[in-house]
């Protein structure tokens, strides 16, 4: 290879390519293997019975007549079932006083919220478990209900766990520069209430586990759709009293993620555990209903923000007090109290201020279990943030596009710190805005707006620059104790043909995994990417790693791939030097071919395969032949690899109706060296529109009882095809130095800032009327309040 | 008690007896073990479920297996080995229409549904007609990108 020149930058590159991701063809057939596909000899199905009330003891359970009913194999109870499952305390070590009480998978005397499953029912077919558990009395005592974060809070609050003290989860204060001196020293302040409402994941495929004990081997094979297939290696092996060698974590095709299936269900640890009590495969799917009410739901802040500027525009402070619920429990492994420290992390980030003063509190309620869903904290930090930004350009009578220029951390100025600490190695905020200011043509915006006006017809442009978070290093868990992995592993093999198998530790859940993982790997190697087969999913056969979540599969388990192609690459060469008698540093491989230093093909790796496997006898003696490398990777210069962009909307909004219509939006978004332009846009779009929808429709409605009244996709609205704009997408380029590839995450930026960028436009398009809107979904009814047309 | 139907699905007679409670996509999934059949909500919302029934798109989730009898079904499993809409998923391929794929067996019929009756939808008639069917991974975008592509080839290739 010629020195000096990277292969990434090889004329055979597979990087930087929209190559089509290998796993399509059978998904678009219909052929795809999800969890909820799948059958085994002598499986059962589970079916539970949950609380109807949100917060009761349980005072008797008379399964008589369900045991009776056709085709039930069992009816266990929470007493029943934690003699083979241990409760878990979601809490980890470095979020300092953070406390949650023991979760059982059933609850064994008290449930905490409304769909919590308090017995299991396991028959021949879901239908038959469904009908027994129905038969199921269970006797409740109705205990106070804690039905919202405020109450929750409120000195006469009971405490929903009595040993807890009191509701209080968590709480962070950070103090930074000196906000006090900056608020007193400003020309002007804004401040507003951002009120966020609760919503959830809606992955199109409900949450699903496939459990099946084999008693001949003393095993758990787990088929689940989960992100992090290690993680719940070892959580199920801890909680069954196992050795993680006793479990096997299978992940096939999963149909959504979105961080809903990165987390330890109650009722999945249960379906494991009944597979283990009954020696026989248990299989459980959530219906719609049981998804609404037990995957995590997310956001449900209300944030309290204020901001300082001069006459000049400069910013001179944010200050912010927020308030969150998590539900009874702090989710088990990774804690219910994250989002609410990368609230404090993230508010101001994009900004030069050093002043920035903030505190955070998680509260307990009895509704359902909150936790980290796609974007975790970065919407509510983003939609503060740019919201007062607007704000203080209001009361300056500056442009927004103008305020932003004249605060963003200038491109020439890394590495960077944020106010809160945050290390930033090299962002491109000005050359971002820069770039969507051009895209969206923002001077023509401007004067349509202006001419519209005139005919009342009342549109506006909003925008919101974003910092993410990604490639997140043992900072995130590991230092507080989880077992979830921050490094990742790929293994890299030549087979008897030539071809390239590769295993490793990241999943896919539809990103593009697989695809990128095949570029990376083809690259490195030199094969041809229809030679390159990838393997994802298995515990019992990949490399042990941390998973795809927090935009990580790319950055982290691309390089490790990398490293590990590199690597083949360099053992395939020795064999070539030792076959070709040349000296293995003048030679290269593209194509699938040993190439000279003239570029002339001399060996195929199906030939370097053929005497390697077969014809060993044939090569020097002391020499051996390894066809097959493994590299890790974790990141290690920088806690975060941070990325940024800008989003921006355009809208209309109807004054009669209070209807929004999005008109368009644009991104542009700096994810560090780009593997598949392609994937990164689809990444974008799609968390873009989730950001939509929490900007505009989702929330799961609670009554004052904790009673979720739109539990079904019906009631519960998300974006479809009609309402959603298409979207444009640019890039800034700017590789971290942490990695050989320089690829940082992009699979969130497009939900952090969305719901911002849609608040900024409808208070701009409403600015005539001195509307200002800090709550989401912006539903018509908010609209129509605030423009005065209904009470 | 078990009623006995008889049903052509993607061409093949069947002759099953099933429950009066079952669904078609039920049936059609554990019964027939066409498992490219999704179920996304059981009420009718998301469209995953979505087959073919006597030529048109219906929720197989709220349609009885019962209801089928003397029909002709036809899933994703089949119009994907009839080749009918082979131009249509290497459109979904080439512009990465699909993440998870688990909506993508409803949108191809949906889609499919549509550009028969409309050879040539423009996108706001695209999205119009696709909303009934939920993804919640691609944004849209692609997909209607996909559609149009499809139209625009379909036409070319009758001129
Ligand atoms: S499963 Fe039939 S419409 Fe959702
Ligand atoms: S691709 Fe996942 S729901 Fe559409």
């Amino acid at each position: 290879m010629s020195e000096g020149l990277s292969p990434l930058d090889r004329p055979n590159s597979y990087i930087g390519r929209a190559v089509p991701r290998p796993n399509l063809a059978r998904l678009l057939q219909g052929r795809g293997l999800y969890v909820s596909d799948m059958t085994l000899p002598r499986m059962v199905h589970v079916a539970f019975v949950r609380s109807p009330y949100a917060h009761a003891r349980i005072a008797g359970i008379d399964a008589g007549a369900a045991r009776t009913a056709p085709g039930v194999v069992a009816v266990v109870t929470g007493a029943e079932l934690a003699e083979v499952c241990t409760p878990w305390v979601g809490v980890l070590t470095h979020m300092k006083g953070l406390k949650s009480a023991p979760q059982h998978a059933i609850a064994v005397d008290r449930a905490c919220w409304v769909g919590e499953a308090v017995a299991a029912v396991v028959a021949t077919t879901r239908a038959e478990a469904e009908d027994a558990a129905a038969l199921v009395e269970v006797s409740y005592e109705e205990l106070p209900v804690v039905a919202d974060m405020e109450a929750a809070l409120a000195p006469d609050a009971p405490a929903i766990h009595p040993d807890l003290g009191d509701n209080l989860a968590f709480e962070r204060k950070l103090d930074a520069g000196d906000v006090e001196a900056a608020f007193a020293s400003a020309d002007a302040v804004a401040q507003a209430e951002f009120v966020f409402g609760r919503h959830t994941g809606v992955t199109l495929e409900a949450r699903a586990m496939l459990a099946d004990w084999n008693p001949g081997e003393q095993r758990l094979t787990v088929y689940q759709g989960t992100q992090a297939p290690h993680m719940m290696q070892n959580i199920i092996a801890k909680h069954l009293g196992l050795e993680e060698t006793q479990v096997r974590v299978v992940c096939k095709d999963v149909g959504g993620s979105f961080g809903v299936k990165v987390h330890v269900y109650a009722d999945e640890m249960a379906t494991a555990a009944l597979a283990r009590m009954l020696r026989r495969p248990v299989k459980y799917v959530a219906d719609r209903v049981e998804s609404f009410l037990t995957d995590i739901h997310a956001r449900d802040h209300r944030c309290k923000g204020r901001i300082a500027v001069n006459r000049q525009g400069d910013i001179l402070a944010f200050e912010i007090d927020d308030l969150t619920a998590i539900g009874p429990y702090s989710m088990y492994p990774r804690t219910s109290a994250i989002e609410a420290n990368q609230v404090v992390n993230l508010v101001g980030g994009p900004y030069k201020t050093p002043n920035y003063r903030a505190r955070a509190r998680v509260a307990f309620t009895n509704r359902n279990v909150m936790c980290q869903y796609r974007a975790v904290g970065h919407p509510i930090a983003c939609s503060v943030t740019e919201g007062l930004v607007d704000l203080a350009a209001r009361e300056i009578g500056m442009d927004p596009v103008e305020i932003r220029r004249r605060n963003l951390l200038p491109d020439d100025s890394y590495p960077a710190q944020s106010a809160s600490g945050m290390k930033f190695e090299a962002l491109s905020h000005h050359a971002a805005l820069d770039k969507l200011v051009a895209m969206m043509n923002y001077p023509a915006l401007r004067a349509e707006q202006t001419d519209l006006r005139a005919k009342g017809i009342y549109r506006g442009v909003g925008l919101a620059s974003f910092i993410e978070v990604t490639n997140p290093s043992a900072a995130f868990y590991g230092v507080g104790g989880a077992r979830i992995s921050s490094q990742d592993g790929a293994s890299v093999r030549l087979d008897a043909q030539g071809a390239v198998v590769c295993h490793a530790s990241v999943t896919e859940q539809g990103q593009g995994t697989e695809a990128i993982l095949a570029q990376v790997v083809a690259s490195a190697v030199g094969a041809t990417l229809d030679k390159v087969r990838i393997i994802l999913g298995d515990t019992d056969h990949t490399p042990y790693g941390g998973g795809t979540w927090a935009s990580r599969a790319a950055g982290i388990g691309g390089e490790a791939a990398w490293r590990a192609g590199v690597a083949l690459r360099e053992n395939i060469l020795k064999v070539a030097g030792v076959m070709l008698q040349a000296d293995p540093s003048a030679l290269d491989i593209t194509e699938g071919q040993v190439i000279d230093a003239t570029g002339q093909a001399r060996v195929g790796l199906d030939e370097i395969a053929r005497v390697v496997y077969f014809r060993p006898d044939t090569l020097p003696a002391d020499f051996q032949a390894e066809l097959i490398a493994t590299r890790h990777y974790a990141p290690k210069a920088y806690p975060f690899a941070f990325t940024n962009g800008v989003q921006a909307s355009w809208l209309e909004v109807d004054i009669k109706t209070g209807f929004i219509r999005l008109l368009g939006h644009w991104v542009v978004e700096d994810c560090g060296r780009i593997l598949n332009p392609q994937l990164v846009d689809e990444q974008i779009r799609g968390g873009v529109v989730q950001g939509l929808g929490a900007a505009l429709f989702e929330k799961c409605e609670y009554d004052a009882r904790a009673q979720m009244l739109n539990a079904n996709m019906a009631d519960y609205l998300v974006p479809m095809a009609s309402e959603t704009p298409d979207i444009q997408i640019g890039h800034i380029e700017t590789p971290t130095a942490d990695s050989m590839l320089g690829a940082k995450g992009a699979g969130e930026a497009g939900t952090a800032g969305a719901a911002a960028a849609v608040v900024n436009a409808v208070n701009d398009a409403l600015s005539p009327f001195g509307v200002r809107l800090a709550e989401i979904p912006l539903t018509p009814e908010l609209v129509l309040k605030a423009l005065g047309v209904v009470l | 008690m078990n009623q006995p139907i008889r049903l052509t699905v993607n061409g093949e007679l069947v002759t099953a007896a099933v429950a009066p409670r079952q669904h078609l996509a039920d049936f059609l999934r554990e019964t027939l073990g066409l498992t490219g059949t999704h179920i996304g909500c059981e009420h009718g919302v998301c469209g995953a479920c979505s087959v073919r029934l006597d030529g048109a798109v219906v929720r197989g989730c709220l349609v009885y297996a019962v209801q089928a009898d003397g029909a002709r079904v036809d899933t994703i499993e089949g119009v994907s080995d009839s080749g009918e809409i082979a131009d249509l998923q290497a459109a979904f391929a080439t512009r990465n229409a699909l993440q998870c794929g688990y909506c993508t067996p409803g949108m191809l019929l949906a889609a499919q549904e549509l550009l028969l009756v409309n050879a040539a939808p423009d996108r706001e008639t695209i999205r119009d007609r696709l909303s009934g069917n939920y993804c919640r991974c691609t944004g849209y975008h692609a997909i209607v990108d996909a559609v149009e592509a499809t139209a625009r080839a379909r036409a070319e290739a009758k001129r």
